[in-house]
């Protein structure tokens, strides 16, 4: 039975991965890094649900195997598909994002960044509703890097998915996505937490395509 | 008896020009592997390493398209489908759009594009060549229009219609040729597909390669390195080829040079035109989906641009 599921979980995994190549022909700028087996915490912009998808889809197999998105158990608990979806197919760190539980998500982050898995994470916490191109870092990020600093944060800006999938609709356009990495972030000596948050927003947004840019002053030139 | 005959000198002429491309094909593939074994003191060499990959591409395009034209109507139908889904892709990632336009946009890839084709196949000639200038051109600034969102509306709405124009109502006029019949004659207009593509796109190349030996005038110097020299060698070249590709055609020796010498020129406007939309846009290529040379876009845009002029003018004189 555990085989078998683990077969589904590959069948299913391939299936989005040909169905995101399809529709949104996505594709992988190595900018800033090499696609080599290395541990690191891709983090991401995050605008839509199929984000976290996509950034799987383009990492080659051998980093697709050792990579784990850190995702809210909320949402991938709340039926059995996602149940099935969520921790199987893309073998995801669940966090509770609810205060009342006692169950620190920084814990069970760094349990499997200790595994020596790399990690997805989207440090906005929720998806960017607004035209800013991202809205103010939660702590994790920097809390990840103080405890391991040894690890690569690696920006990582995906293209398109908000006009693609916007919240709200059903049918999802298939524009072409591009999925961006950067140079790696590091948290330097003494610094604050709101500097490196800083730092580490600025070199995400950096990463944005001259034509996601807003025009300003096109037209009176 | 007598559509019997035909059929087969239509097949049999199909079979000996996919033959001549393979084997044109083989010369550009051993001359790069001549070049390359021989620059081996030198290796990796981009110029040679860009040609190859090109040269690779072309095999992929040309066993496709052959493939296709050998196999009938349906095949090459399909395979403009996909084409055009590919264009309009590249084409609507650039333009400007709001959420308000979410559902026409999902209208022009999923319900424009395929209805396009459908016409197309069932060879109602009344309908696909109006349908997107009139009726999509009509209906889908209503769709957009009615989530009351006005910000930069007409230039939303335009962009849109100029991406459906371009990549389906354009490209398709290149699958269309195959409605036409001549003299009673139809299943020989598939030949004119393969003479079509083959002028544009050979013009294209010795534009490419003359431009680069003895260009010197830029035609739009902000936009393109073409020259009026590549330009003038390239239509000259794509007139000699129509000479030579005539027997394909029912257009006579010097029809032939005439349709082939103007669909070489406006395509190569064409490329100007798309040249254009790509700097005003930021970006060099279209997409990174064929290897070596950009988009479908890319491959396509002078192939575009000729494809209605040429189905029209040959329904008008040729035609019956």
């Amino acid at each position: 039975m555990k085989l078998l599921r683990s077969f589904a979980a590959k069948v299913v995994g391939h299936t989005l991965r040909l169905f995101a190549r399809f529709i949104t022909a996505v594709r992988a700028d190595w900018q800033g890094i090499e696609p080599v087996p290395r541990q690191r915490v891709y983090y991401a912009n995050h605008t839509s649900n199929g984000d976290m998808p996509m950034i799987w889809a383009v990492l080659p197999p051998a980093l697709r195997r050792t990579v784990r998105p850190v995702a809210a158990a909320d949402y991938w608990l709340a039926n059995p598909v996602r149940a099935f979806v969520g921790p199987e197919v893309f073998n995801c760190v669940l966090v509770d994002r609810r205060p009342e539980v006692n169950d620190k998500p920084m814990d069970k982050i760094l349990e499997a960044l200790d595994e020596g898995s790399s990690l997805i994470i989207f440090p906005e916490g929720n998806r960017n509703m607004t035209d800013d191109p991202l809205l103010p870092f939660k702590a994790g990020l920097y809390n990840m890097g103080l405890a391991r600093p040894e690890i690569d944060l690696v920006p990582t800006w995906v293209a398109n998915l908000n006009t693609i999938m916007p919240k709200g609709e059903v049918i999802p356009l298939p524009l072409i996505c591009t999925v961006t990495f950067g140079a790696p972030v590091h948290v330097r000596d003494g610094e604050s937490k709101d500097d490196f948050l800083k730092r580490a927003a600025t070199a995400l947004s950096d990463l944005r395509p001259d034509v996601e840019q807003p025009k300003t002053a096109a037209v009176t030139s | 008896m007598n559509s019997t005959v035909n059929m087969t000198s239509a097949t049999s002429d199909l079979l000996l020009l996919f033959f001549g491309v393979i084997a044109i094909l083989m010369a550009l593939t051993i001359l790069g592997e001549v070049l390359r074994a021989r620059q081996r003191i030198e290796p990796n060499n981009p110029v040679l390493e860009t040609y190859m990959t090109r040269v690779h591409s072309w095999w992929g395009i040309v066993l496709l398209v052959g493939v296709a034209l050998m196999t009938g109507r349906l095949a090459v139908i399909i395979l403009f489908l996909f084409a055009s889904f590919a264009a309009l892709r590249e084409f609507l990632t650039l333009t400007t759009k709001a959420q308000a336009d979410h559902k026409s946009l999902a209208l022009a890839f999923f319900a424009v594009l395929p209805l396009q084709y459908l016409f197309i196949w069932m060879d109602w000639e009344g309908l696909f060549t109006v349908f997107i200038p009139v009726y999509a051109f009509l209906l889908l600034p209503i769709v957009s229009a009615l989530r009351g969102d006005a910000n930069r509306y007409l230039i939303r709405v335009a962009e849109t219609q100029w991406a459906l124009m371009i990549s389906v109502f354009c490209l398709s006029h290149v699958p269309a040729l195959m409605t036409l019949s001549f003299n009673g004659i139809d299943d020989r207009s598939v030949l004119l597909i393969g003479f079509l593509v083959l002028v544009v796109q050979f013009g294209d190349l010795l534009e490419y390669f003359f431009g680069r030996r003895i260009g010197k005038t830029k035609i739009a110097p902000g936009l393109s390195p073409k020259t009026w020299e590549g330009l003038a060698c390239g239509v000259g070249s794509a007139i000699l080829i129509g000479a030579l590709l005539n027997w394909i055609t029912p257009f006579g020796v010097f029809g032939a040079m005439a349709m082939a010498g103007i669909a070489s020129l406006v395509g190569m406007f064409g490329n100007l035109v798309f040249a254009a939309i790509k700097r005003d846009r930021g970006v060099k290529d279209w997409s990174h989906l064929i290897p070596g040379q950009g988009g479908f876009v890319d491959q396509l845009d002078s192939v575009i641009f000729a494809a209605p002029i040429f189905y029209h003018l040959t329904r008008y004189f040729w035609g019956s």
